[in-house]
């Protein structure tokens, strides 16, 4: 069994790589088989491990009267069935109930959250280092460092601030902005390269290894 | 010139250092270093968790990581609860842990406990912030989390030392943002080379205490633990790779400028 898995493993690698070549009916083959057996999968996981245990179940406790509390389920799923009144023109507005919930339960649990992950955090990490310069604890190259990184913030937030037209100084300002921008994306995209030739060596990794033998 | 000749030189470049081995050295970053030296620092009898939230289109680089994160657990009596938040990772976690766990003599169940998948992603973070077997009332194998023996003395995030996040999309923010913030969760993260960049403001700021950044952090931490095996193979064929690379914008660059010289 584990050497036929091999075997489809294989040959459905090789139509995926085949699009290398030019399209063809061998890689739609793969690539639409791939995007149904993911679905399936996920849809039928989520049944068992989300919709089983966090509704069914308690329900059924609570209609065999093992459990009275799983009627308290009753509201959650009453909330999520309005979704489907999109499917009827004359009841659709209900829908509006589930998706104020979701957004009001959303923006609640995270504005305060993402406010101090992402900005007060990041302040601080920012000028931080200042405090220790002062105190004399940091070191040569922790000074560059930090001031480097605080140009890098002042002047990428000023290539982003449109209400002041880019002039004099805010223009080179910016312009060195835009520097430390084109270092960031230059930085992501080697990153993206690695990742993605790391793809291709694990499949060819396992198509000379466990399908073909050649290496141990 | 032809694209394809650009794909054929680059399987060459992958096949043929696979096929005779090099092995090139490989130095140890600052981030992949502190994530080994934290859970290092972990007295044994420790807990942590390992969030697997990637599928099998990341496996390549997030695998060799996963299982050297492991090794150094077991190796040190770290148990470890393994879960994952995307629905495809399930039977991959799943497999790794039990594979490494047998190879360490981890015991299921007292060194390591897989949970499975819970569909929902905040919603779990949050949940097991208050009771971790209210999210995962039972283990992957059915077993009631409460009942599991590892598992009697954690109710929550308080009694988890750190959690890692081996991560192909934006799992690890989140994590970050409920967890972190919240629950005062020391976290860590393992991602793929598409997302490393986005991870280094939150290294800086110790929001992260350690990153393992794609495959090259895979063959760091195999070093580290001085257990070579596919991270340390593959980073070396990848080297070849990106010589290639480098030689080819080296060469379309110099092809380009000359046509141009010629045209005027």
């Amino acid at each position: 069994m584990e050497l036929f898995g091999i075997w489809v493993a294989a040959l459905l690698t090789l139509c995926i790589y085949s699009f290398l070549y030019q399209d063809n009916p061998f890689y739609r083959f793969a690539e639409h088989l791939f995007v149904g057996i993911s679905v399936g999968y996920g849809i039928v996981l989520s049944i068992h491990q989300g919709l089983v245990p966090f509704a069914l179940k308690p329900l059924w406790a609570a209609l065999t009267g093992e459990s009275l509390s799983g009627l308290i389920k009753l509201i959650p799923i009453g909330v999520g069935l309005l979704f489907f009144a999109r499917l009827s023109p004359q009841h659709v507005w209900l829908i509006r109930y589930p998706i104020a919930i979701l957004i009001g339960f959303g923006a609640g649990i995270a504005i305060p959250n993402v406010l101090r992950a992402n900005i007060f955090e990041q302040t601080r990490g920012t000028i931080e280092p200042f405090a220790a310069m002062h105190a004399g604890t940091l070191s040569g190259f922790g000074v560059f460092e930090a001031i480097l990184m605080v140009a890098g913030v002042v002047c990428t937030l000023t290539y982003f601030f449109f209400s002041v037209e880019h002039r004099g100084p805010v223009k080179w300002l910016s312009k060195v902005g835009i520097a430390f921008l084109m270092i960031g994306f230059g930085s992501a995209f080697g990153n993206t390269v690695m990742g993605r030739v790391a793809l291709l060596i694990q499949r060819v990794d396992f198509l000379l290894s466990d399908w073909l033998n050649l290496i141990s | 010139m032809n694209r394809r000749i650009v794909f054929i030189l680059v399987a060459l470049a992958v096949i043929i250092p696979m096929l005779l081995p090099v092995s090139l050295p490989v130095s140890v970053s600052e981030p992949t270093q502190q994530l080994y030296d934290y859970i290092d620092a972990l007295p044994a009898g420790s807990t942590i968790m390992l969030a697997f939230d990637y599928g099998p289109a990341s496996l390549a680089e997030l695998n060799p990581m996963a299982r050297a994160v492991l090794r150094q657990c077991f190796d040190k009596d770290v148990r470890v609860i393994g879960f994952t938040l995307v629905a495809d990772g399930t039977t991959l976690a799943s497999t790794i842990m039990r594979e490494v766990a047998e190879e360490k003599g981890a015991i299921d169940g007292e060194d390591y406990v897989f949970l499975g998948f819970r569909p929902g992603g905040t919603q779990v973070m949050l949940g097991m912030g208050s009771s971790i077997s209210s999210v995962f009332e039972t283990d992957y194998s059915g077993n009631t989390t409460t009942e599991i023996p590892m598992m009697e003395e954690i109710t929550n995030y308080d009694e988890i030392a750190l959690l890692i996040d081996l991560a192909s999309g934006s799992t690890t923010e989140i994590w970050i943002i409920y967890t972190n913030v919240r629950y005062d969760l020391q976290i860590a993260a393992g991602v793929t080379g598409v997302i490393i960049s986005q991870m280094y403001p939150y290294l800086q700021t110790g929001q992260l205490v350690g990153l393992i950044p794609g495959i090259l952090g895979a063959a760091q931490y195999e070093r580290l633990i001085d257990v070579p095996a596919k991270g340390m193979l593959w980073i070396n064929i990848e080297s070849f790779v990106h010589l290639l690379i480098v030689m080819l914008v080296i060469i379309g660059n110099i092809i380009f400028f000359t046509q141009r010289r010629r045209e005027e």
